[in-house]
């Protein structure tokens, strides 16, 4: 890892503040709700009561003679072009037209001169259904006879996946042990706290312009053209500040499309916003996934196979799905060496909100149940866990069973890292009754190595303009910050490429005019917007050069510009001339350089533009071809991946069965940190966010496919009272595909927190638990049938380990 | 029917026209344009409209436009001092306690009130300030860093 040193760099790999900082602690951050324009009507949604039903009829004559009512629009109106997120799954129409497929299902919508009325208004529209028998579950949905969501989906499988890398059977029988365990979560919510919103403006010329809170406004463009039938180059989708997104806000949903169509039809800007009931019922959150694995191993603790199934309660439609089972699969490749692996996936629809991707996308409920099953062979081999993992550690270089490449992997780094910061040699295994300490390590792509619909599309094209007075350097990305410091991110490594301040540069950023981005999801855009942003600065570089080559007569490898200053490798030309010229172009102004200081970025670019016109820098990127050849390997390849190690040390009070999360280690290798104190919100953010799925995070519905909990109340994430002492640890390998060596951290961070948390709580009761959240009262459930089978089996010797073959759930 | 309430806000008075069903955070937002304060929930679950009433910090979600007649309020807009930026939000930005900011004006006026009662919080009093405020980005420890470093 020695390559890189602090001090190589003038920007970044440094502590910059946040460029978005400024504005936004001061209120005046911009989300897309802060919005208001001429004439803005507002729109509401009218969704279905029931989970799974026929449309007879819609009336909406009640509804539109209520006075302020602008427009109403179904099925009918707009038409049914389907979308979704995978073309190989369009599955959703903007409006349902013969059945609804969850509570929530998207029927009509209104827009009216203001909120209240548009409400009204759609409490109006009366609706008459058949109702129809629903499905809740995987087992519900797959069995025989159960009714189905699509019609061209039997058993209401979204998507099965069956890959298998090596002999798995072969291997299983050269294995000392073998161990079969299984994990379920609940489907969780991504809780951001802005809910999302759009304002849809269509002009007289044609042009629809989308505000909305997107985590891809390329991806929504696209969908918003196909679907309306408007020009790609006639929609643009602007993205103003964000309030989180995690996933759920990548995919277009019913509401942006239906603001569209309702300005359109109004000629008027509409605005539409979720409320917190309405996010719940969008969903496109984490799915819920019953894993069950098998895994073999030699004596000295050598991984040798992995068979693996597992089932995903989909909801309604594919949204993200099929990429989310691929995942499920896929991602756990790395980073140990495992020379075969069989993996078979299903992700089936139920009458429910649909799941999508949220942060760690398919591979978090997979990690948390290998990783504890690793723990739990460690154990029964009489091998540190640490120790185990470390044995079987990929390194730089290595390509996984599935064909995944490891261009860099400071794995065992981060992995040393943590034992020797949280003092793991110490406490393991000396801890009193009730302390568990445990530990895992996660693994994750930095960045897709395909787009969503097949295409050979830049995944990124950035565009930096010089100012014509040559003091600043205009970026335009149509990457999306919402959150985790892109913009600032992009600024540094802007500013990097082209040698001047941080200072220097604005950018401007999620707007579908600068070019192409695929957008902020499978923690892409470091890596890939960086990428082009880099080239888009050094061909910057390059041009103000050429010119000042040509009137300095030095050849432009001989030159330089770092900190906003030209330099000279050999001896320093004259300057007397251009520096006379620039000051006579500027007499009267008070910041002219004086005739002894050096030549400055700022008088080299005005004199690029006076020789050129604008002097305009352009970058790209796309991966090359990454992967296998098997179906759905696309899956899962990335230019690079992040990874990272978690100690967790915790306290359960087996009166209650509550955890206590006491302190968290992690180390994270991000390649080159661009942003220092970025990175490290990124692995707290991370491991919050884990921390809430453990312990509490549920979405629980009635038997009518309701969500009970669609409050920030009682869908309970972290508050500042449940968060632990965390000791963040950045790992910098250097990554060959990432600019200036850098890779993700957005979503790998999250990787390890669930299953060090599992594992650190079966350190501390002496049991282990398969299913998701811990809540105290499962915990305590678990101690009380631990210790009720130990009273039974007293005077076996050893610590045995409760359901470690237990069933699918 | 709508009723004219008198509110002063950052020192500013105002008089403005509220349906009795109106909430403070949808006047303050609407009808005032001050949108520093945000909506995350409107069921007082999440904190983002949190702003200072008479001292006291309050969902503007919960609270009615009308309770607001006659009464003083700190929003946002109003923490930034003749001399800049409040100490907080200075250390909101050095810290890198700021990431989607949607959380942040809320989060940042919790602080305020915690610390115009209380100057030397402990970081018990300082979780427990800022436990109504929920954040999903950052996980609160580089926030709590940011109020601990103005504290007394």
């Amino acid at each position: 890892m020695g390559e890189i040193s602090m001090g190589k760099f003038d920007v970044i790999n440094s502590r910059a503040v946040r460029v978005d900082a400024s504005d936004k602690v001061r209120g005046r951050a911009l989300y897309v709700d802060d919005m208001k324009m001429a004439g803005m009507l507002y729109g509401a949604l009218l969704q279905s009561p029931l989970a799974h039903a026929e449309i007879l009829n819609i009336d909406t004559t009640a509804a539109q003679r209520l006075p302020g009512v602008k427009s109403i629009i179904t099925h009918k109106d707009a038409g049914l072009v389907k979308f979704g997120v995978s073309p190989a799954r369009y599955d959703e129409t903007i409006f349902c037209h013969d059945k609804v497929r969850h509570v929530g299902d998207n029927i009509a919508a209104v827009a009216a001169t203001d909120l209240d009325t548009a409400l009204r208004a759609v409490s109006l529209i009366k609706v008459d259904y058949r109702e129809l028998p629903a499905v809740f579950t995987v087992e519900e949905a797959m069995a025989e006879g159960a009714p189905v969501l699509h019609a061209a989906f039997p058993r209401n499988i979204t998507a099965e996946v069956q890959d298998e890398f090596g002999d798995v059977e072969a291997a299983f029988k050269q294995c000392d042990l073998i161990k079969t365990t299984s994990l379920v979560n609940k489907r969780q919510d991504a809780a951001f706290i802005e809910p999302q919103g759009c304002i849809a403006s269509y002009d007289f010329s044609g042009n629809l312009t989308l505000y909305s809170s997107t985590q891809s406004p390329h991806y929504i463009q696209r969908v918003v053209s196909m679907v309306l039938g408007i020009p790609m180059g006639k929609v643009r989708v602007v993205k103003p500040y964000v309030g989180g997104g995690f996933g759920p806000k990548a995919a277009t949903n019913h509401m942006e499309l239906a603001a569209c169509l309702l300005s359109m039809k109004t000629g008027k800007p509409v605005k539409m916003n979720f409320d917190r009931q309405q996010v719940f019922m969008h969903g496109r959150s984490r799915h819920q996934f019953f894993h069950h694995m098998t895994t073999g191993v030699k004596k000295d603790g050598t991984i040798m196979a992995l068979k693996h199934d597992c089932y995903l309660n989909g909801g309604a439609y594919a949204s993200f799905g099929i990429a989310t089972v691929y995942y499920a699969g896929s991602l756990l490749g790395g980073p140990y060496k495992l020379p075969a692996m069989k993996y078979h996936g299903y992700r089936v629809y139920t009458n429910l909100p649909a799941c999508g991707a949220q942060r760690g996308h398919g591979g978090v409920i997979a990690r948390g149940c290998w990783e504890q099953q690793l723990d739990m062979i460690a154990q029964e081999l009489g091998i540190d866990p640490i120790e185990m993992r470390l044995r079987n550690m990929m390194s730089a270089g290595d390509v996984t069973c599935n064909y995944l490449d490891m261009s860099s992997l400071g794995m065992k780094e981060c992995v040393e890292a943590v034992r020797d910061r949280s003092g793991w040699k110490e406490k393991k295994g000396n801890l009193p009754p009730g302390k568990g300490i445990g530990m895992s390590c996660g693994f994750f792509v930095s960045g897709a190595g395909y787009p969503i619909y097949r295409s050979d599309t830049f995944h990124g094209t950035v565009i930096i303009k010089l100012t014509e007075d040559g003091g600043t350097a205009l970026v335009y990305t149509a990457s999306a910050e919402i959150g985790q410091g892109s913009d600032t991110t992009f600024a540094m490594i802007a500013a990097e490429a082209m040698g001047i301040p941080l200072e220097c540069v604005r950018l401007e950023s999620g707007d579908t005019d600068f070019g192409v981005d695929l957008g902020a999801y499978s923690s892409r855009q470091t890596l890939m917007t960086g990428l082009a942003t880099k080239e888009a600065g050094e061909d910057i570089k390059r041009q103000v050069l050429e010119v000042l080559s040509e009137e300095l007569h030095v050849p432009v490898e001989d030159m330089d510009i770092k900190k906003g200053f030209i330099v000279f490798k050999g001896e320093k030309p004259d300057i007397t001339a251009l520096r006379t010229r620039y000051i006579k172009e500027h007499r009267g102004w008070s910041d002219n350089p004086a005739m002894d200081e050096e030549l400055s970025f700022r008088e080299a670019s005005r004199m690029a533009f006076l020789s050129r016109g604008s002097i305009v820098g352009k970058g790209k990127y796309k991966p090359p071809i990454l992967g296998g050849q098997h179906k759905g390997a696309a899956v899962g390849t990335s230019p690079a991946y992040g990874c990272s190690a978690q100690v967790v040390e915790l306290s359960v009070d087996e009166g209650t069965g509550k955890i206590n999360i006491e302190k968290m280690t992690d180390a994270h290798d991000c390649g080159l940190a661009i942003n220092r104190t970025s990175v490290e919100g990124q692995m707290y953010g991370s491991l919050s966010m884990g921390l809430g799925e453990a312990l509490f995070e549920e979405v629980k519905f009635d038997d009518k496919g309701r969500v009970i909990n669609d409050d920030l109340a009682e869908y309970k994430i972290t508050r500042a009272l449940d968060m632990p002492a965390i000791e963040p640890i950045i790992v910098e390998s250097n990554e060959p595909n990432g600019p200036f060596g850098a890779k993700e951290v957005g979503e790998g961070a999250i990787m390890p927190a669930i299953p060090a948390i599992l594992n650190a709580v079966a350190d501390a009761i002496g049991v282990r638990i398969f299913e998701l959240p811990l809540k105290p009262e499962r915990v305590y459930m678990a101690i009380k049938e631990y210790k009720m089978k130990k009273e039974k089996e007293k005077g076996i010797e050893g610590k045995t380990l409760a359901g470690s073959s237990q069933k699918q759930a | 029917m709508k009723k004219l309430i008198r509110v002063t806000v950052n020192d500013m008075e105002y008089e403005v026209a509220v349906k009795p069903n109106q909430t403070l955070v949808d006047m303050l937002r609407y009808d005032l344009g001050l949108t520093g304060t945000k909506n995350g929930c409107g069921e007082g679950d999440c904190g983002a409209c949190t702003v200072i009433l008479d001292g006291t910090p309050v969902s503007s979600c919960l609270v009615l436009a009308v309770q607001a007649d006659g009464r003083a309020i700190t929003t946002i807009e109003g923490v930034e001092g003749k001399d800049g930026l409040h100490p907080l939000q200075k250390a909101f930005i050095e810290k890198g306690a700021v990431q989607c900011g949607f959380c942040t004006p809320g989060m940042v006026l919790s602080a305020k009130s915690l610390l115009d009662e209380n100057p030397g919080p402990s970081e018990e009093e300082i979780r427990e300030g800022i436990s109504g405020n929920l954040c999903r980005c950052t996980g609160y420890l580089q926030i709590i860093d940011a109020v601990k470093s103005v504290s007394k």
